[in-house]
């Protein structure tokens, strides 16, 4: 493991050839739904979700550097083992609805940790902007959650993170070309392009985790409901997905994730609760670190670089994992009335004719999300244990 | 489908579209000469003769090593400050009992509240066969009380958890895992195919464990000398007796009493 300040370089890590998890290792002892803390499973959630990241980008450059192949085959074999650790870590009694919630809980608290310490404004007000319509779905989930299972969201969330409307849901379809924010610039801060890489990473694992159990439900309403919010998922891939500077060659773009990943589990492994997890999180950081060490000579071979032009300047200060609702509250007090018009941000009633002929479209048939929550006020101990009116 | 087996399916489609019904698929019958074909190779291809339970030997196996690392599920919730209620209880209980208590509390607890939800679902599948095939032999007003009794029994459980200083918010870990059971039932419920009979079948299986686990309860307030918690657990338990001969009776108006529901 590493110090404060690390020089990501000067950090051999485990040598790629070293390694390795079996079956029962990727299959390990899941964290406990009801004595974890709940910053354990954002933290398994974001690792989850950046794992399954770095298989999409590596998925992508076979395509197309025929000559790193058998070098993207072997990382992303572990890569995908260690995707499958951390995703098994989640236990088998967290229904796809809690699992849901929990997933809007990472995207709320990561987004608005990262909003506070990005140095750049701009990148700072689009996290500010996709973070409000994170908030309006956990509370649409959580409201299907108490109507349809009975249960109370907050015994996922922990009290760390409010149940509130955000910015609705059914306002926030918008076409495409408001989706699509501005490119960062291909010099931006090291801090600001680890910072895209994991939002980005937590909006395409949500949107593909609602896909994947949005048709595992019965009932219509969630259904529905899971549809609605998989489409927003794939309105925040585009959103964070386009801060990324476009033109960079493949390899810095491996680099760079190895380089998120490395600074991901050493985040996790610093605020880490549980030792037994906080183990695992310290071996993926060595194995990322491997990794690293494994694509920075693959850019001095093949582009003639020093992947030092690349992380000159370490790594900032680890992420924060807790509770960041006093932010998140002055945010929705201050902005929630924003929406989006091309990469600007403007007021509502300012929007496309665009954007308002495809929410009126894609709304035709009702808004589930305004639907499964009419009246949804959460309550601890769900809306069952509000005092009945007097007959 | 084998084309050999074509002469048979057409007969059962048939027939399956006189009775009104599709033509269900997964059965051997469908397609016997295939099936003869498949178990044939299937045994020729077998390497070696398998052992009655040489599968089972290694499922077991693995289920044993993990078993041995599980742990629990999680801890129960016990009370932060202790009631007078909860002196006595641990006085009358031993070894774990008290804990028990609260699990089984919060477990019914939970149980309550799915409860009440599946019983709307159940409520808003019978107005929309009301509006389809009136002839029903309940109708959705029938069952509001069996929702309002679940809710009562929510209060119940959390009125006794508070009594006891416990935190009637928290999930205790046999809440946790009660909700595995309830899910499969929410899922046949809410299905908007499923008949109101596959659905009181469902809801049947609710109610009969709640009936036994409310006798529990009511065994373990004896032992512990809580005479009002008894009074109570007694009230739900008599509720959800009544819910099961009501359920029972209903799904046999279904089955037995008439006909091409």
């Amino acid at each position: 493991m590493v110090g404060e300040a690390m020089d990501l370089l000067a950090h051999a890590g485990v040598p790629l050839e070293d390694q390795m998890l079996t079956w029962r290792e990727m299959a390990g002892k899941p964290i406990s739904k009801l004595d974890d803390d709940a910053f354990t499973r954002v933290r398994v959630i974001l690792m989850n979700a950046l794992e399954l990241d770095a298989m999409r980008l590596q998925d992508f450059g076979a395509r197309s550097e025929a000559e790193l192949r058998l070098s993207l085959a072997c990382v992303r074999r572990i890569e995908q083992h260690q995707a499958t650790a951390v995703s098994w870590m989640l236990s088998a009694d967290h229904s796809a609805l809690e699992a849901t919630v929990a997933c809007e809980q990472v995207a709320v608290e990561l987004t608005a940790a990262i909003a506070q310490h990005e140095p750049d404004p701009y990148l700072a007000q689009v996290y500010r902007f996709g973070l409000l319509e994170n908030l309006d779905r956990l509370y649409r989930y959580a409201a299907l959650l108490d109507r349809l299972e009975g249960k109370d969201a907050n015994n996922i969330l922990q009290g760390y993170t409010d149940i509130v409307p955000g910015r609705p849901t059914a306002e926030t379809h918008r076409a495409p070309r408001d989706d699509l924010r501005r490119a960062s610039a291909p010099g931006a801060r090291l801090v600001s392009r680890l910072h895209m890489i994991l939002v980005a990473a937590a909006a395409h694992r949500a949107r593909d985790y609602y896909m994947t159990v949005g048709p595992a439900f019965a009932d219509p309403v969630a259904r529905e409901l899971y549809a609605e919010i998989a489409s927003c998922g794939e309105q925040h891939a585009t959103q964070y997905g386009a801060l990324l500077a476009p033109g960079q060659s493949f390899l810095e773009s491996w680099l760079l994730h190895e380089a998120a990943e490395v600074y991901a589990y050493l985040s996790c492994a610093r605020s880490e609760s549980n030792p037994r997890i906080r183990a695992i999180w310290e071996r993926f950081c060595d194995y990322e670190l491997g990794q690293l060490q494994h694509v920075g000579g693959l850019m001095r071979r093949h582009e003639h670089r020093d992947p030092a032009e690349v992380l000159a300047h370490g790594l900032p200060a680890p992420l924060e994992f807790r509770s960041q609702r006093d932010f998140v509250r002055e945010v929705l007090g201050e902005e929630v009335h924003l929406r989006a018009r091309e990469c600007g941000f403007i007021d509502h009633g300012a929007e496309s004719a665009e954007s308002l002929d495809y929410r009126r479209r894609v709304n035709a048939h009702g808004s589930p999300s305004t639907q499964v929550a009419l009246s949804y006020h959460w309550t601890a101990g769900t809306e069952l244990n509000r005092p009945r009116p007097p007959s | 489908m084998n084309p050999a087996d074509i002469t048979v399916s057409r007969l059962a489609r048939r027939r399956a579209r006189a009775g009104g019904a599709g033509f269900n698929r997964t059965g051997a019958q469908t397609s016997p000469l295939a099936l003869r074909s498949m178990q044939s190779y299937a045994d020729e291809q077998a390497a070696l003769p398998l052992p009655a339970d040489g599968a089972a030997r290694g499922i077991a196996a693995v289920r044993l090593a993990h078993a041995r690392e599980a742990g629990e599920v999680g801890s129960v919730p016990m009370p932060g400050a202790i009631t007078a209620a909860f002196t006595v209880v641990a006085a009358h209980l031993e070894g774990d009992a008290p804990e028990l208590l609260v699990d089984k509390l919060g477990e019914r607890l939970a149980w309550a509240r799915s409860s009440v939800r599946l019983y709307q679902a159940l409520m808003d599948k019978m107005a929309a066969l009301a509006a389809t095939a009136p002839a029903q032999p309940l109708q959705a007003a029938e069952l509001r009380p069996l929702r309002d009794e679940a809710l009562e029994h929510m209060h119940i459980a959390a009125s006794a958890l508070d009594s006891l200083g416990a935190d009637s918010s928290a999930l205790t870990p046999s809440a946790a895992i009660s909700a595995l059971v309830t899910n499969g039932v929410m899922q046949v419920l809410t299905d908007p195919r499923t008949t109101l009979h596959q659905c009181l079948e469902a809801i049947l299986t609710v109610e009969l464990a709640d009936e036994s686990s409310w006798e529990l309860l009511m065994r373990l307030a004896e032992t512990a000398g809580q005479e009002e918690l008894l009074r109570h657990f007694h009230r739900a338990f008599r509720h959800d007796h009544a819910h099961v001969q009501k359920l029972k009776h209903w799904r046999d108006l279904l089955v037995l009493g008439a006909p091409g529901h």
